[in-house]
């Protein structure tokens, strides 16, 4: 469980990223965090696995203040998969780059392999275990960075702008995958822009800007707010775009999912007829 | 990263900044070429109050003292090897036979690696207030208005405008690293370098890459079209500049003056040590 407590943070430049955030995740919750560029989304997430340190207020990850631990001791609950998978590729080979994180935590070499077979196999990398990370194409690059995170199997993921650069294809397996981590109970937070992609998972939607948190709630009830996105320069879906367009018919207007989309405009032409 | 940011061009108005970057260049050579000429602890202090009016008058003193700071590890290295070797096999002027063993004879050795520290202290304070006191646009304009070719010119400011997103790129990937438990200040000497392999090669790697991506947007923009550039701002120099110019020429002259014909003491003999 991850409890933030009326948290401010400010840059060494003077950039006030964050001012009196307040919010608590819970364990298998999954949640999105949105809003506009600077809103402070990843600066947020940063105080998750002690990165950054709050430099008001406080930040409680099961309990434990992250003031008091090392980022090494959080980041084996709280892995952190970074936007930009280059940041962190450096091995030789896939294989040993999933396996870096493992050895810094300590793992016997005989359980890393057992894990680092699991997590190639879990995200289909498994045929490129010897290749070199850097001939991989930028959407298998992203995902050796989720595999050598998930790899020490964290109880909490955040993902920093998972569906950049990827074709909608791997969003929707990023989808799948997500789904199976929170049924594993796991703990799944995404900082991200793509509202199509939170229509479509349905998380628990925290909306920030200028350095605050605006709104908090379910995916439905956040996102087809006109008043409440246009404040943070998101744009609700396009399913609510429409059905807020058609709201002078009578059509319901809080609608992202497109199957209820179809049931609802069925059920609205049969009455018609 | 505290040598960058001492290296850091920042905009204000100052009498320094408004030199020639031409005129300041010839300086920092001069000063350059004198603190070789000298390997005694006096001039080489003389040469290092010397510049401190300069960085008063600029207003820099906050970013230079912290490039000093920056430089300070090396300098240490610089003392203490000097100071090892010197003992090993002394010699010099005055000479000093082997073994070190009287207490005169240790004094001199410390004045002597104290000496080349500070002269690398000077070497840095000359180039800082250089770098701290010409925009890089400036100093692009003076190499190409000194008949330097335009690739080279461009090549070198292009350099000095990526040092902060090099810095700032480094910080991300240390941050993505630390999350997959990499503990920076863990281990022996040896080890704590091993830990900054994961660091520097996707810096490298990211930016050969960029460099790469740099050249292509470039080339889709006709760089090089023209043969001959012409631009907006030329460079003039006035009577500071020749003042400066002048100074430095004659404390060049000096400085060849004193080598060749004055002896210059050890500290320690004009303070009866």
């Amino acid at each position: 469980m991850i409890e933030v407590k009326d948290v401010s943070f400010t840059y060494p430049n003077g950039v006030e990223a964050l001012r009196g955030v307040s919010l608590t995740i819970r364990d298998g919750d999954f949640v999105a965090i949105m809003g506009q560029n600077g809103a402070g989304k990843t600066t947020l997430v940063k105080h998750f696995n002690g990165l950054l340190k709050p430099t008001k207020g406080k930040v409680l990850v099961d309990g434990v203040n992250t003031q008091e631990v090392s980022v090494a001791t959080l980041a084996r609950k709280v892995g952190f998969v970074f936007q930009n998978p280059d940041h962190q590729l450096f091995c030789e080979t896939v294989e040993d780059e999933v396996a870096f994180a493992l050895r810094n935590f300590g793992f016997k070499e005989r359980t890393i392999k057992k894990r680092v077979t699991w997590a190639l196999n879990l995200l289909d990398l498994t045929e490129y275990r010897k290749t070199s990370p850097f001939m991989l194409s930028g959407g298998e690059r992203k995902r050796v960075a989720l595999a050598s995170v998930l790899a020490w199997n964290p109880k909490v993921v955040i993902l920093d702008e998972p569906t950049i650069g990827q074709d909608h294809n791997q969003k929707e397996r990023l989808r799948q995958f997500i789904v199976q981590l929170t049924a594993q109970r796991k703990t799944v937070i995404i900082v991200t822009h793509d509202v199509e992609f939170v229509a479509e998972c349905n998380p628990h939607v925290v909306l920030m800007a200028q350095g605050k948190i605006l709104a908090e709630g379910g995916a439905k009830q956040v996102l087809t707010n006109p008043k409440l996105v246009a404040r943070t320069s998101i744009m609700p879906p396009q399913i609510t775009q429409i059905f807020l367009g058609l709201a002078d018919l009578g059509l319901p207007t809080d609608l992202i999912d497109i199957h209820e989309a179809k049931e609802a405009l069925l059920n609205f032409l049969e009455a018609d007829s | 990263m505290s040598v960058f940011d001492g290296l850091r061009f920042r905009k204000v108005s100052s009498p320094i900044h408004r030199l020639d970057p031409r005129a300041k260049f010839f300086y920092v050579i001069v000063m350059f070429v004198i603190a070789i000429l000298f390997g005694e602890l006096l001039p080489l202090i003389v040469l290092f109050l010397m510049q401190i009016p300069f960085v008063f008058v600029a207003g820099v003193q906050r970013e230079w003292i912290r490039s000093l700071r920056g430089a300070l590890f090396l300098a240490v290295i610089i003392f203490v090897f000097n100071f090892v070797f010197g003992y090993l096999s002394p010699g010099g002027i005055p000479r000093i036979e082997p073994p070190v063993d009287t207490l005169s004879e240790y004094i001199i050795l410390l004045e002597r690696s104290l000496a080349m520290a500070l002269r690398f202290a000077v070497l840095v304070e000359s180039f800082s207030v250089f770098f701290l006191t010409t925009s890089p646009d400036h100093l692009g304009l003076a190499l190409e208005q000194s008949h330097v070719p335009y690739e080279f010119c461009f090549a070198f400011t292009t350099a000095v405008r990526f040092v902060p997103v090099l810095a700032e790129e480094a910080q991300t990937i240390m941050d993505a690293q630390k999350a997959r438990g990499l503990e920076l200040e863990r281990g022996n000497f040896i080890k704590r370098i091993r830990n900054y392999i994961p660091i520097l090669i996707p810096l490298i790697v990211n930016a050969i890459r960029r460099s790469l991506e740099l050249a292509e947007a470039m080339e889709s923009r006709a760089w090089g079209a023209t043969e001959k550039r012409t631009n907006l701002y030329a460079l003039r120099l006035k009577k500071p500049d020749y003042a400066l110019a002048l100074i430095s020429v004659l404390m060049l002259v000096l400085a060849v003056y004193i080598r060749l014909f004055l002896p210059v003491p050890p500290l320690t003999v004009i303070l009866h040590i």
